[in-house]
């Protein structure tokens, strides 16, 4: 790669060992200087090929029908007896050169009387001309199959393997949230980020979870020492709302991927660090029904065709009315509809017709108060994906420690796509 | 979790017959209560009632004796004639026979058998089979083998009609004994939300089954007998001298004595099946009542012997360093938080007789000599007992129901329900006197609910009767409000209905969730992606296009690894953030550098069998800002000040997104084409400059000495601010031999790390265009020999500003070291092509810009024009 030349402009600044001045020393280039005032040196094609000319002139033959017409057949026989382009030149020589009847017979026109000499330049030339045709034609064929000889010999094996450094691959994680990011600011959203070292205040208190609620517990929660700093590995992704809500105000469109953290061991489902998105939306009169349908639209995004999405009652401190969402089985025939029942030993949705997808609702106006919106004015939803369980459904991935322990025949496997 | 067997559950609202778990489960979900698990049935097929009609011992080899026997099972299941290679004992008539080697029944008898066909618990599928000699037609059943457990009178052998599991059971030959013993209730076990206490019990849970299907309901509280009785039984005393956050830690209290109770009554054997089908264990007629009371109606309550409790009970807060043996046998030191029940054996409050809603303790434990009983029903403070249940570990059936909320309209009505049933299956009399102590809290302040509020939130219009009725269906009192608004008083078991949204999500529920329509919100139109985001997934995809595999790895880190990455003592990466309650005690920090995760990842691929490495990850590093630094935690009742804001932000770690690789070993597999380059420090440098140039930036590279790198063989990746200053943004290199051998890794193995946030922001946010002259280009080669420590980029910048706005391009092609050059030096080969934007270069303009070349490298670094 070249060094972009500003870049090396604006490092002499700060130029290394800088040498004492000496007296300019002669030295001649590694290379001449070209003279660019003089027209360069181009190679000069020959357009036509020289031909030789025969020292002896022969004796002018008969211009008559035979003569001239066995001379075109003698012409005729050598370009079809030609093999190579090279033997072509030669007929080329022979028939219609300098020393040839036909030249011969061309050149002697001009002394025959004036009478014979229309008749006789109207042979001539028609008999030369028709040579030539052949000739040409002979030439374009046999230089083609030399043409063509010559690249059959350089054939390759073209199922040779070319992975001199193969291409490396995408975390599908990483490739999931962008997919499911591009979804969001498809629908107008933007996307919000926050630090995954987080305070309470944010992760916990402004989201209206009471000082008793066990989320907070050290068995859950994993906190930055020493006791009371006030500060944890975030659990969700909410404080970015938060933070949001705070900065921006309403109205508020933003999804909230991340990194979360909990206290819990890892085994097939469970991991003490995982990926979130969540979504928050506040304006005027947004609605359950709102919300409803940003997750049909998001279910139809993720997993394709036309989602049936429902949800359940739930109870989360920071919604009110609260909803757990399912989505329905994408793999098994309870994709068909309601009406259409589960296959008892689907493994995505374990007979159900359902996936349980995570928590939503609508934004409690204690969260609002807290956040600095005026809940009288506003109002909004909420929800949270987990985009490992996403990933584990949607693309069939057993095992959750496959996705965290940085395997990269994992991530080699997809490569820069889901 | 609640289990509610459906039998139970038709107790207090009308269940459809042939109800199935599924489908009451499918009915609850609908409104909340998600379905943990399904109990089916246990027994399935022919378990018939059979009459013992002929009896033969027949002594074995084995030492045993076993029972030949005849028996009738009901014209149904009756085989007409005896196998005449195998008759049966007695007169041949229609019956089966059956081996058995029981002998706790006699010809007669009632017995349970289960004919072939029937599966029994742990699937155990009956057929007939040979055995000592005869053809055993089925099994005579035990208690054990239909999964009621032991005998409840302590009779070994089989169930015989009229006794032990079937005490006061009756029956005819061939009568289906699985009706008969119960043996066909389904159990669904549902999850309660924190917020929904009342549905600990049968009461709660019957209610939102009515609610979901139309069902009607019977609430029992309201078939339950209230005497009027005196004030004036067992003495309590509710001393709460430290309530938690204000709240009064007993705020009720009903004591209830009953005298005279058989101690050896039993529990009738429908309670004990509830029980069981409930997932507890029956032991004892008083303590069965109790709990069956408590899973009924959801008060949890206490039963202490009479004879042992000294009065006044005092109810209090412990005292630091106060012991108790709680029934489980286990003495435990109680915290100044615990509310205890304390009697005043010794002193008033001296006493200590359990952890109030938690546990009780042994010392006045009923026993099976009690015959005078106090029962306890009390309302709790939820955090109080939710602290004890957390601090000792106890989750408890009661400390479950307490920390959720009971209703506080129940300890009286519980009591009597209880004391009632003790009376009615153990004797004994209810004592005419109750003690009250306390009370109920009065019912809180309507709440206000405008009628379009519940078609504002959930955007379905809901009728007014919809509104209305759905929240009078809870048990809400409605009246008419001022303007168009219900004043809306919540049950007294609905604590947790505060504000109008949680009367919104009562009504919406109740009308269902499956009617809200589905609508996508139009947002104004939002900006796309920021700068720095689409910035990041250019850098990760340059990477993997460039070889790499994108990883994730913890944030967690030991102490250790700061001096297996050879970090000086005094090294800033060394203050990283602490965890309070890490995961694993030795890895209790966060990370300060992606590559002390990475390494370890690197480590793992390898010795799961890859031969070289090429990893990459985008992920974030912190470092500790102070040790011992505290976040503010405001209030939320409103937003907080921008000043108390600013104290949460500035404690937190500085915490920033970086970049960090790892390459080493083989770039590629093996191949025709030639061989392939291992990774090396070169790979490193350019691996970085790719993803600076993926994201419109550039980085400048200086020689530095940094761990964890090769001294030699390290540099620091710098950029421009916008003000022109040059800032450190990463390192890369050659590990460090001790890295490359402590992780296990490929010789030569090489690193990155960089702060991407700071790169991406170094971009600029526009690319001006540059000029693109068509005169003829001049090209130029230059060799100069220069110190050995002289930077390659130094003579390079010197050409540059040398030649000036005529050189286009600078490129070193070739670097050379040997005998000719002399010691200590080295010679650079550059190419340079030369334009101008004005004209054709003259020979003289070429010749000027090679003099103004040469003079400044001389001038710069001492570099001279090799000959």
């Amino acid at each position: 790669m070249t060094r972009p030349l500003d870049e090396v402009r604006r490092l002499v600044g700060s130029l290394a060992p800088r040498a004492p001045a000496g007296p300019p020393r002669m030295a001649c280039g590694a290379r001449a200087a070209v003279p660019l005032t003089a027209p360069p040196p181009s190679c000069s094609r020959t357009k036509a090929i020289p031909v030789s000319e025969s020292s002896t002139t022969p004796a002018a033959p008969a211009i008559d029908e035979a003569t001239i017409g066995a001379a075109v057949d003698a012409a005729l026989a050598a370009i079809a007896a030609a093999a190579t382009t090279a033997e072509l030149k030669q007929a080329r020589i022979e028939h219609v050169g300098d020393a040839s009847v036909l030249s011969a017979a061309n050149r002697a026109i001009k002394d025959l009387p004036k009478d014979q000499k229309a008749a006789a330049g109207k042979l001539v030339g028609q008999s030369k001309g028709r040579v030539q045709k052949e000739l040409a034609a002979r030439q374009q064929e046999l230089a083609a199959a030399e043409e063509e000889a010559a690249l059959a010999a350089e054939t390759v094996d073209v199922t040779l393997p070319t992975d001199l450094r193969p291409r490396g691959a995408s975390h599908p994680l990483t490739v999931l949230q962008d997919r499911i990011n591009d979804f969001f600011v498809g629908i107008g959203w933007e996307i919000a980020e926050g630090p995954e070292i987080e305070s309470e205040w944010l992760n916990f208190d402004a989201l209206n979870a009471d000082a008793e609620h066990p989320s907070r517990s050290t068995q859950d929660t994993l906190y930055v020492a020493p006791e009371g700093s006030g500060m944890l590995l975030r659990t969700q992704t909410s404080p970015v709302q938060i933070r949001a809500m705070l900065e921006r105000g309403a109205p508020l469109y933003v999804a909230c991927p991340g990194t979360v953290y909990r206290a819990d061991e890892i085994d097939a489902t469970h991991s003490p660090m995982f990926h979130q998105v969540e979504g928050l939306a506040i304006d005027k009169g947004l609605t359950m029904a709102n919300l409803v349908g940003t997750l049909d639209a998001f279910a139809a995004h993720i997993f394709g065709g036309t989602p049936i999405t429902r949800l359940r009652p739930n109870h989360f401190p920071f919604t009110e009315p609260s909803a757990e969402m399912d989505f329905r089985c994408f793999r098994c025939e309870a994709r068909e509809g309601l009406d259409h029942d589960a296959d008892p030993n689907c493994r995505v949705c374990g007979g159900t017709g359902w996936i349980e997808m995570g928590g939503c609702g609508m934004v409690h106006p204690n969260v609002l108060r807290a956040a600095g919106v005026d809940p009288e004015e506003y109002q909004g939803f909420a929800f949270g994906l987990g985009i490992e369980r996403i990933l584990m459904l949607r693309n069939s991935v057993a095992d959750m420690r496959d996705m965290v322990e940085g395997d990269v025949r994992f991530s080699q496997h997809y490569g820069t796509e889901i | 979790m609640p289990r509610i067997p459906l039998t139970w559950l038709a107790e207090h609202t009308e269940l459809p017959a042939g109800a199935s778990a599924q489908q009451v489960a499918t009915d609850l979900s609908r409104l909340g209560l998600e379905e943990e698990a399904i109990f089916g049935a246990q027994v399935s097929g022919p378990l018939v009632v059979g009459r013992v009609l002929e009896l033969v011992k027949e002594p074995q080899k084995n030492g045993k004796t076993i029972n030949w026997v005849r028996v009738d099972v009901g014209p149904e299941h009756n085989e007409d004639a005896d196998n005449p290679k195998d008759p049966q004992p007695g007169d041949e008539r229609p019956s089966r026979g059956i081996i058995c080697g029981a002998h706790n029944f006699v010809e007669g008898d009632l017995v349970v058998v289960s004919l072939p066909g029937t599966v029994l618990p742990g699937d155990f599928a009956i057929a007939a089979r040979r055995t000592y000699g005869h053809t055993s037609d089925g099994m005579i059943c035990s208690g054990d083998e239909l999964g009621l457990g032991e005998d409840p009178s302590g009779e070994d052998g089989i169930i015989v009609l009229g006794r032990g599991h079937a005490e006061g059971l009756a029956g005819e030959p061939g009568d289906d004994a699985i009706a008969l013993l119960g043996l066909a209730d389904e159990v669904v076990e549902v999850n309660v939300t924190p917020d929904r206490g009342y549905c600990f019990s049968m009461r709660g849970v019957a209610r939102e089954y009515s609610h979901a299907t139309g069902a009607a309901y019977t609430d029992p509280v309201t078939t339950v007998a209230i005497p009027q009785a005196g004030a004036g039984g067992t003495a309590v005393q509710l001393r709460d001298e430290e309530p938690l956050r204000g709240v009064e830690g007993c705020s009720r209290f009903v004591a209830l004595e009953v005298r005279g109770v058989d101690p050896a009554a039993q529990t009738p054997r429908w309670m004990a099946r509830c029980l069981t089908l409930a997932g507890m264990r029956p032991i004892s007629l008083i303590v069965d009542v109790t709990n069956y009371v408590m899973l009924d109606l959801g008060q949890p309550l206490h039963a202490y012997d009479a004879d042992k409790v000294v009065a006044p009970i005092v109810v209090r807060r412990a005292r630091a360093g106060e012991k108790l043996t709680t029934l489980d046998d286990v003495t435990r030191t109680l915290d100044a938080e615990d509310l205890l029940i304390t009697d005043s054996d010794g002193g008033e409050g001296a006493r200590l007789l359990g952890i109030a809603g938690v546990m009780g303790g042994e010392s006045t434990e009923v026993s099976s000599t009690t015959s005078n009983i106090v029962l306890e029903a009390a309302t709790f403070d939820p955090i109080s007992v939710a602290r004890s249940a957390r601090r000792h570990r106890l989750p408890s059936e009661a400390s479950k129901r307490f920390e959720r909320g009971v209703d506080p309209q129940l300890p009286l009505v519980a009591a009597y329900r209880a004391a009632q049933l003790i009376a009615e299956f153990g004797g004994g009399e209810i004592a005419s006197s109750v003690t009250d102590a306390g009370s109920a809290p009065a019912p809180a302040s309507p709440i206000s609910l405008p009628l379009g509020d519940a078609e504002r939130v959930v955007g379905i219009a809901y009728t007014p009767q919809q509104v209305r009725g759905s929240l009078e269906r809870i048990g809400c009192r409605v009246d008419d409000g001022a303007e168009g608004t219900l004043a809306v008083t919540p049950p007294s078991w609905r604590p947790d209905l505060t504000i109008r949204e949680d009367l919104v999500e009562e009504i919406a529920r109740l009308v269902g969730y499956d009617t809200i329509p589905s609508l996508l919100p139009t947002a104004p139109g939002g900006r796309g992606l920021t700068r720095a985001q689409r910035a990041r997934r250019d850098a990760n995809r340059a990477l993997a296009e460039a070889g790499l595999v994108e990883v994730t790895s913890y944030p967690f880190v030991s102490e250790s690894i700061f001096d297996a990455l050879r970090y000086a003592a005094d090294d800033s990466r060394r203050d990283a953030v602490r965890l309070l309650n890490p995961l694993a005690d030795d890895e209790p920090l966060m990370r300060t550098s992606l590559l002390q995760t990475l390494l370890p990842v690197a480590r793992r691929n390898l010795g799961r069998g890859e031969e070289s490495v090429a990893i990459f990850q985008l992920g974030t590093a912190s470092l500790s800002r102070s040790e011992g630094a505290r976040a503010p935690v405001p209030s939320a009742a409103q937003r907080p000040t921008d000043a108390e804001l600013d104290g949460i932000l500035a404690a937190l770690p500085l915490q920033t997104r970086s970049l960090a690789a790892v390459i080493g070993g083989a770039s590629g597999p093996g191949s025709w084409q030639g061989e392939v380059a291992p990774w090396g420090w070169a790979d490193a440098f350019e691996l970085a400059r790719r993803a600076a140039a993926a994201v419109g930036a550039r980085l400048e590279v200086r020689q530095v000495e940094k761990a964890p790198f090769h001294p030699g063989r390290a540099g620091e990746l710098r950029i421009f601010t916008a003000d022109g200053t040059s800032t450190v943004i990463g390192h890369a290199g050659e590990l460090h031999p001790a890295v490359v051998k402590e992780f296990d890794l490929p010789a030569r193995t090489s690193a990155l790390e960089l702060d991407l946030e700071a790169l991406i922001a170094a971009a600029p946010a526009v690319v001006v265009a540059e000029p693109v002259p068509t005169y003829p280009v001049a090209k130029e080669d230059f060799a100069f020999v220069v110190d050995q420590d002289v930077p390659s980029s130094a003579v390079e910048a010197a050409i540059v500003v040398g030649i000036g706005d005529l050189a286009e391009d600078v490129h070193l092609f070739d670097v050379f070291t040997g005998a000719q050059i002399g010691e200590g030096k080295k010679s650079l080969a550059f190419a340079v092509r030369l334009r101008s934007t004005e004209g054709t270069l003259t020979a003289e303009q070429i010749g000027e810009a090679r003099t103004r070349c040469i003079a400044a490298v001389d001038s710069a670094v001492g570099g001279v024009l090799r000959a």
